[in-house]
């Protein structure tokens, strides 16, 4: 209940952890195998997906332009629509704000819906703090919270266990259950399970907290994206709903939700639409939660609009294609990140939100990528990952080098140097082939280990390509 | 400085010299089956619902015979007669929960997701009524068949300009969480029996 | 058509028989190619890692020695990415207009070698020969960031006694990414061992790729198995005929 990302170490020394965790390796080869093939499926059915993917580009980057404009008239019509608008600069304005609210209820206990952004601000245990339990009900999040673990992924945050695992974690903490000895690692079983232990907590709940997948500006309509129920269930027998919302989940009209709607349930759980989408416009009188509290977040979204480069990746829906993708997040899963937001997306949004220059760790995670480009092949709204990467990569140097300015520069900028002084011309290029075989030479100085520790390094040539065709005249003598 | 004016400023920094983009985007045509409402049959029953297609004169007797036994609740509207039907009048959560099923008029079907929508009007009732008994059947009358979501966001606009909320359904309740295969059956209603009527 | 062969600073320096290879294979096909001596290195390893103040002096020694041609061929798809993608952020970086306009003009005409094949001479069949099983893996920035789709496959399915059998999750990377598989040594080497092991399942003898930094990974990692299995650039395959000698 108490597990954070704080203090995480840098990304290849949490990777080589979980590198070595046989069962993690093959829970998620196991896992994003079958998503992506089944979103592969659903996204081959549909003839203009291309289309698609450039118009919720489109709109997103519409939205982001003018953003403020749209965000004050989300405000005006929330408000307008019985809800009460709270804007939030950080985690902890944000956090105080819903304890607030709990508090002036006299409500101990809320019950949540999946939210990337909660998590990211720290709702749980700030909650926990002020005596106000938070009680997770996406089944996911369920087998996080009772396994005292942390998520790692965006949609499917216990993707990491398997079923034998979910069993034993459902056994030793599950309470309520009325005859837990029948429980078994059936996945039906397990969601029955979820669904008994979860009943009374939502039929006696006075207060929800949840996110938001969209906020229409023009008409002030939140809307949550899920598969279970457990979200509607929050979000209409409560008597009061808190959602926090990121500043960049705003899109324009109404219309402008189709596109997003027909975009991410196939890039995200590969359906073609998923079991619940609810929407709701502040407070519908007899229907639902009778106060409605909106929270409007930065926490660093700012930082990243002001990213000329970055900027695109609050576009990002939050479908997870990225992760299911990403040879990296395959093999190492979502913890070695060090964020609610693991994988490609995790690796440019942390810096984007935190910046560079600060935190190793953070600075460690645009190098967390071989630049395959395989995230922005399937991502839903094109954001160019791979390109993001390698201008994070520069800001990170370029933090570096200013603070560096005197002191000993690192043995990677060494390299580095000396590589672009060698490239400098054809000429000093031939020399330093003559002298030092400059390929293996660089490999050696870069870290020979790191390669040769399980891969043969090529035999150095007898004479360069440049010197052959000096030698031979082009190959003619 | 309040947070809300801060933020906003700190968006106008950000933004700078982008200009208010004013280019306008198309959205891309939906599918267009030919037969719109066995496309809505078939894709509806893909998500392990069941769907049962009758004349309009048969609705009834389709309708009985989807019954569960025990309690019924229906909305205030709805377009056909519930024998024994209670009628919702504010029934607490855990009256809800003591109902065996839910009979409910739709708003729009769409053919390409097999998505039924709810608006909540007349017929439909609030959105607890649909969410806390275990079965959800669900009238859809084949001229509520639109093809795909673009064709369905015109047709709900009215109902959310008017502030009223709305319920997509994709087949009953299901969860992906475990090794991400889908399982039908968590909060929600665990069986979805769609009468498409006509 | 003034065209010149844009080797690589890796070909360069460990695979030459890459670079003989193309010029083999180039004269074969009438193409009368130079290889201007002033060209180094496109700059990618620098822009890759972050250092894009130390990619400016390469860029700058490229575009002495490309500009004028009509075509600028390179035997690797990452290279060509670079060129064509990368170019112009450094270029602007350093904030020389004249940089700025010079990649301008060598950007659009440099070619990967299966793209300059099939799209600028218009041949598939190349008239080489090659009688033995072959695997092909379509690397990530030929695939991804250029977008060369089954131009390398068409000309392999052409060569004389080649039998082309499919990888396993061929799109997968193979964890080079440059300084990755060194920054990142521990996940390189888990990608690449399943590379690895794909491409044994193949019962290949020889793997083709066209770039010698992924086959130098993945032949590494097959190496150190003891797999039996050869690497060679798609080049050399295509240099190849009936005579046998690739190389000039
Ligand atoms: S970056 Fe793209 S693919 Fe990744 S989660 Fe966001 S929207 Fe999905």
């Amino acid at each position: 209940m108490t597990s954070t990302f704080v203090g995480m170490p840098k990304f290849p020394v949490a990777a080589r952890e979980a590198l070595a965790n046989t069962q993690l390796r093959s829970n998620l080869a196991h896992a994003t195998a079958t998503i992506r093939d089944k979103r592969a499926r659903v996204v081959a059915e549909v003839d203009n997906w291309e289309e698609l993917r450039l118009s919720g580009a489109a709109i997103k980057d519409a939205a982001l332009a003018s953003l403020d404009q749209h965000l004050v008239r989300l405000e005006a019509r929330l408000t307008a629509a019985g809800a009460e608008v709270r804007w939030a600069r950080d985690a902890d304005e944000a956090c105080t704000i819903v304890a607030e609210v709990a508090q002036r209820h006299g409500i101990d206990e809320v019950v949540k819906v999946k939210s990337m952004v909660t998590q990211e601000i720290g709702l749980n245990e700030a909650l926990q703090e002020q005596g106000i339990s938070a009680w997770e009900t996406d089944l996911a999040e369920l087998i996080v919270q009772l396994g005292d673990d942390l998520p790692s992924h965006i949609l499917v945050p216990a993707i990491h266990r398997n079923r034998a695992e979910i069993l034993e974690i459902f056994q030793r903490r599950m309470q309520g259950l009325a005859s837990p000895e029948e429980l078994t690692d059936d996945p039906a079983v397990l969601a029955g399970a979820a669904r008994e232990h979860l009943r009374q907590k939502f039929l006696t709940a006075r207060m929800a907290v949840s996110g938001a997948n969209f906020a229409v500006a023009e008409t002030g309509t939140l809307v949550v994206v899920e598969s279970e129920g457990n979200g509607r269930m929050c979000l209409t027998l409560p008597e009061v709903l808190v959602s926090v919302v990121g500043i960049e989940k705003v899109v324009p009209t109404w219309e402008d939700l189709d596109v997003f709607l027909r975009l991410l349930p196939r890039s995200s759980t590969g359906e073609r639409m998923n079991p619940y989408t609810s929407t709701w416009t502040g407070v519908t009188p007899g229907d639902g939660p009778q106060e409605v509290v909106v929270v409007l977040l930065d926490n660093g979204r700012t930082r990243a609009l002001a990213d000329q480069v970055g900027r695109q990746a609050l576009r990002c829906i939050r479908c997870s294609a990225c992760l299911n993708s990403c040879p990296v997040y395959e093999r190492v899963g979502g913890h070695a990140y060090g964020s609610v937001y693991p994988g490609p997306i995790g690796a440019i949004l942390n810096p984007l939100l935190k910046g560079v220059g600060v935190d190793e760790q953070v600075d460690s995670l645009p190098y967390a990528s071989s630049l395959c480009g395989a995230c922005f092949e399937v991502c839903p709204v094109r954001i160019d990952i791979p390109s993001v990467l390698v201008d994070l990569r520069a800001q990170v140097v370029d933090a570096h080098r200013a603070k560096r300015w005197g002191g000993v520069p690192s043995m990677q900028t060494v390299a580095m140097k000396g590589a672009a002084a060698t490239f400098r011309s054809g000429r000093r290029l031939r020399l330093a082939e003559r002298f030092a075989r400059l390929g293996t030479g660089i490999a050696a100085r870069v870290g020979a280990r790191a390669w040769t520790g399980s891969r043969d390094l090529p035999r150095a040539p007898r004479e360069s390509f440049r010197a052959w065709w000096r030698r031979t005249d082009g190959g003619t003598r | 400085m309040s947070a809300r004016d801060e933020i906003l400023d700190r968006v106008r920094a950000a933004l700078g010299a982008v200009s208010t983009s004013s280019t306008t985007f198309g959205h891309p045509a939906g599918s267009s089956p030919d037969d719109v409402v066995a496309l809505f049959a078939e894709r509806v029953a893909d998500y392990q619902a069941t769907v049962v297609r009758c004349p309009p004169d048969e609705l009834e007797a389709a309708l009985r015979d989807a019954l569960p036994a025990g309690r019924i609740v229906v909305p205030d509207a709805l377009s056909v007669s519930v024998p024994h039907a209670v009628t919702d009048d504010r029934l607490t959560p855990f009256e809800l929960d003591a109902c065996a099923a839910v009979v409910t008029d739709c708003a729009v079907g769409i053919a390409e997701t097999g998505t039924i929508v709810l608006d909540h009007g007349p017929g439909q009732g609030r959105r607890a009524i649909t969410l806390v008994p275990d079965v959800h059947i669900c009238i859809v009358r084949a001229d509520q068949v639109v093809a795909d979501v673009p064709d369905a966001m015109p047709r709900l606009a009215p109902a959310v300009r008017q502030g009223r909320p709305l319920t997509w359904i994709s087949g009953p309740s299901a969860t992906s969480d475990i090794e991400l295969s889908r399982v039908e059956g968590v909060h929600g209603p665990r069986t979805l029996v769609v009468l498409l009527v006509g | 058509m003034r065209v010149a062969l844009m080797v690589t600073c890796i070909n360069d320096a460990l695979f030459p028989d890459v670079g003989k290879a193309c010029v083999t294979l180039l004269r074969r096909l009438g193409v009368e190619v130079d290889f201007p001596d002033a060209q180094t290195c496109c700059g990618q390893p620098m822009v890759n890692t972050g250092y894009l103040d130390e990619a400016i002096a390469p860029l700058r020694s490229f575009v002495k020695a490309f500009e004028g041609y009509d075509a600028i061929v390179t035997p690797s798809g990452s290279c060509a990415g670079s060129a064509r993608h990368q170019h112009g952020m450094v270029a602007r970086r350093s904030g020389d207009p004249e940089l700025v306009a010079a990649v301008e003009r060598t950007a659009p005409r440099t070619y990967e070698l299966s793209e300059f094949l099939v799209d600028v001479l218009g041949v598939t069949d190349v008239g080489a020969c090659f009688p033995h099983r072959v695997t092909y893996h379509p690397t990530c920035h030929s695939l991804r960031m250029l977008g060369v789709g089954d131009r390398p496959t068409t000309l392999l399915r052409a060569v004389r006694g080649l039998d082309l059998v499919e990888l396993p999750r061929a799109e997968e990377c193979c964890g080079f990414g440059g300084t990755f598989a060194v920054k990142n040594s521990d996940t390189s080497v888990a990608m690449v061992s399943d590379k690895a092991r794909h491409v044994r399942e193949t019962g290949a003898e020889v793997l083709v790729a066209g770039d010698s930094s992924c086959l130098m990974n993945i032949g590494g990692a097959l190496s150190r198995q003891q797999a039996g299995i050869r690497v060679m650039h798609l080049a050399e395959v295509l240099a190849q005929t009936a005579t046998g000698g690739g190389q000039s």
